[in-house]
């Protein structure tokens, strides 16, 4: 049992070191606003400084412009960059997700079109998955994708919470094709155009007062039969690839929503604060939670070392990690007052910012019904739409509340 | 990175399922609610298995395993609620190893059995060493080491402590430094009065010491700290055993119970109740493989890699085995049902070695200390 690394891995973490003490003075800021385009074009370059790096794509198949390496040099990038300070790649997203999800799904035009432009973030993509119907029931997408004549594909449909549509050339988008099947089956992916006639983008303000994701609006966009990704009828298998991969993103991405330290440091800066037994309590707690989740991630990167693909259960890291955050906020708030509710305060932006994450990913109820399921074996839930033709759908929900 | 259990760690494992099984621990424990004395006495099969040295050096006579080793047999135990008395011996011997102590080959070979009579390291508050009171929130004054070895005071609830051929004293010495002595528990001036509370598998002793002769064990107040935090993590792995059995059989019954047509498994009610259980096992683990390593690798850590597993684990065992006896309904909260012997397992053992409030604010303690006030 050992955090260390092989030597092999010590060597790799010394050269992306290395490259990074040499070049971070190129690094813009860590923190800004996407709805600046100036930093956003500024992430952009930087990101195409670490995809020439080998520091974008690390998991990437190298004939994909990647470097073919595994989950552990993955998070090695990822914790000497946050350990130099600078920001990592802009395009999170597609790299982590959409990329991947291409890689294993996509057309070989679909691949040497895009995975380049994609990698040295010349084009951000967007997710385009969720709707305002569809949420934790994401099979239950209305976007509607009708094929005509000439082979061509015509959209209509609205999608919520989707990061960087902003700013983004591309976006993977599952529609439904056949509303005459059941809803798992009648689904497609598709590529499409942000800046293709038809696509509105509408920046989503949330509780913070800032719009860190979108709704994104499609009136009758016409879309080529190379749009499809994966199959017309198999979005549905094509989605989970992503989902999958997201799970493995949101899981090494970020190991904490509020800083322990920052916490810490709070409460010791106030004499009465550091001698409370409630605050110690508190803090005791909290820390042990985030603990946990730290050397759990420890115990899941070892297994993808090993080739295991972390089950579902890697999702309690999330629940673990997103309300150990809230209570952080919490605690952190209440030892400052109520000047930590600023607008600037690093507590104001947890506090404003955590309760939406609950949702984020797969709400918490969602995540606990699949691990009860998958994980412990429990039965599930009994539900009106196996076998269902999503046009019927409706009917027969509306018949099961009596109206 | 490798954070995994050996090839080894996972034999060992296995081989103590399989020795515990071959006991009827669960039947005894039930028993021993109307009868105490009854309690099987599950040491000779400790010294079968090697337990009782696996702390110890090589070269003294013990298998010079690891804390991680010591934590996965303490979480075996658990599992079944057998009351090997480990947590009174391992911290024992961890402190006789360090001293180079004449009793080791006895110890290690499990013909002597050594209690730890624990007292706390100092917290940032002002405490000192302390010691268990009898009664109250408050902590007790540790006992008084004379150069001589000669000691006086009196420390409660000591876990495994009748029966045992040898106590390991911490206390303090006449210039009040911590210190520590082996003072054989049949001399003159020590008395223990054996104690049976809610979890009658679970050895408990007051003793007091009045001018007991024992001698002085040469070790620093590190070795002091990191018995007190073994013994933390030790009852946290133990805990997390009995948290594991508590979801077997809350998930089995929950499986094979219909209510309205239905297994009640598939409420959301019940598996959202049962994930939260796996959700604070799995932390648990994490920090036992945390605690387990620190003491090895990282010993500056050990304080706070083991008072966050006791937390965590001891906070899992209360709410697993509160979720047994929901999931099970009325049944669960009948003397027939094994629930209870769980339910009473999680009540005393987040209570003892300074209980789980104590755990949460040492690991405070500990962040308070690193951070740049």
């Amino acid at each position: 049992m050992d955090l260390n690394d092989s030597p092999e891995q010590a060597e790799y973490r010394a050269r992306v070191r290395s490259w990074l003490s040499e070049h971070k003075r190129e690094a813009p800021a860590r923190n800004g606003s996407y709805e600046d385009m100036a930093y956003v074009d500024s992430r952009r370059t930087w990101q195409r400084r670490l995809a020439e790096a080998g520091l974008a794509g690390v998991t990437w198949p190298k004939e994909y412009g990647g470097q073919g390496l595994g989950p552990i040099e993955q998070v090695t990038v990822n914790q000497e960059i946050s350990n130099a300070g600078v920001p990592g790649i802009l395009d999170v997203i597609g790299i982590g997700m959409l990329g991947p999800c291409l890689i294993a799904h996509g057309s070989e035009e679909q691949k040497s079109r895009h995975l380049g432009p994609m990698l040295h973030g010349d084009e951000v993509w967007c997710q385009l998955f969720s709707e305002p119907g569809a949420g934790s029931d994401l099979a239950a997408v209305q976007t509607r994708a009708r094929q005509g004549d000439d082979g061509s594909w015509t959209l209509n449909g609205q999608k919520v919470w989707t990061t960087n549509a902003q700013f983004a050339s591309y976006g993977l988008l599952l529609a439904r094709t056949d509303a005459d099947v059941p809803k798992h089956k009648g689904l497609t992916m598709f590529v499409v155009p942000m800046d293709a006639t038809g696509v509105t983008v509408r920046g989503l303000r949330q509780i913070s007062g800032e719009a860190e994701f979108n709704e994104v609006f499609f009136d009758d966009v016409v879309l080529g039969e190379e749009a499809v990704v994966g199959g017309v009828g198999n979005g549905w298998g094509t989605a989970l690839t992503v989902l999958m991969f997201e799970r493995l993103t949101i899981g090494f991405g970020s190991e904490h929503f509020g800083s322990p330290t920052r916490l810490a440091e709070t409460i010791a800066a106030d004499p009465d604060a550091r001698r409370d037994p409630l605050i110690r309590e508190a803090l005791g707690e909290i820390i042990t939670e985030l603990l946990a989740v730290r050397f759990n991630g420890y115990r899941a990167l070892t297994m993808l070392a090993r080739g295991q693909i972390p089950g579902p259960e890697a999702g309690l890291a999330k629940v673990t990690m997103v309300n150990a955050g809230i209570r952080a906020a919490d605690l952190g708030t209440d030892v400052v007052g109520p000047d930590a509710l600023i607008e600037d305060s690093e507590w104001s932006y947890l506090t404003s910012f955590l309760p939406g994450l609950k949702s984020a990913g797969g709400t918490e109820q969602i995540l606990r019904n699949t691990i009860g399921e998958r994980v412990l074996g429990l039965p599930p839930e009994p539900r009106l739409d196996k076998g269902i033709p999503f046009s019927e759908l409706r009917a027969k929900e509306k018949e099961a509340v009596g109206r | 990175m490798n954070f995994a259990l050996s090839d080894e760690q996972e034999f060992l494992r296995e081989a103590a399922r399989g020795a515990l099984a071959r006991h009827k621990t669960i039947e005894a424990a039930r028993e021993a609610l109307e009868n105490p004395e009854g309690l099987p006495d599950l040491w000779p099969m400790a010294v079968e298995a090697g337990w009782p040295g696996m702390l110890v050096a090589e070269d003294r006579g013990g298998a010079g395993l690891g804390a991680f080793d010591a934590l996965l047999v303490a979480e075996e135990c658990g599992r079944v609620l057998a009351s090997v008395p480990l947590l009174g011996a391992l911290p024992a011997s961890a402190i006789l190893d360090a001293a180079g102590d004449e009793s080791l080959e006895e110890v290690a070979a499990g013909s002597l059995r050594p209690a730890y009579l624990p007292a706390r390291p100092p917290d940032d508050l002002g405490s000192g060493w302390t010691v268990q009171a009898r009664a109250g929130v408050g902590r007790a004054a540790a006992p008084r080491i004379a150069a001589d070895g000669t000691v006086d005071g009196e420390v409660a609830f000591v876990l495994d402590a009748p029966g045992a051929g040898l106590l390991v004293v911490v206390g303090l010495d006449d210039d009040g430094s911590p210190a520590a002595a082996a003072v054989p528990a049949d001399g003159a001036g020590v008395a223990i009065e054996a104690l049976t509370r809610y979890d009658a598998t679970r050895s408990l002793g007051h003793v007091a010491l009045a001018g007991a002769r024992g001698r002085r064990l040469d070790v620093g107040a590190d070795v002091l700290a990191d018995a007190w935090y073994l013994a933390q993590a030790l009852i946290a792995a133990e805990s997390l055993g009995a948290v594991a059995s508590c979801l077997e059989m809350s998930v089995a019954y929950a499986k094979e119970r219909f209510t309205f047509g239905r297994p009640i498994g598939s409420y959301q009610a019940i598996k959202h109740e049962l994930t939260e259980v796996l959700r604070r096992l799995e932390n648990a683990r994490g920090l036992q493989y945390y605690a387990g390593w620190a003491r090895e690798s990282k010993p500056e850590e050990f304080a706070l890699a083991a008072s966050a597993a006791r937390l965590a684990a001891g906070g899992a065992l209360d709410f697993a085995a509160r979720a047994n006896i929901n999931v099970h309904g009325g049944i669960g909260a009948t003397w027939e049902h094994d629930a209870p012997l769980f339910f009473r397992r999680a009540q005393l053992s987040r209570r003892l070695l300074g209980g789980t409030h104590d755990a949460a604010d040492r690991v405070a303690e500990r962040m308070l200390a690193g951070a740049a006030a």
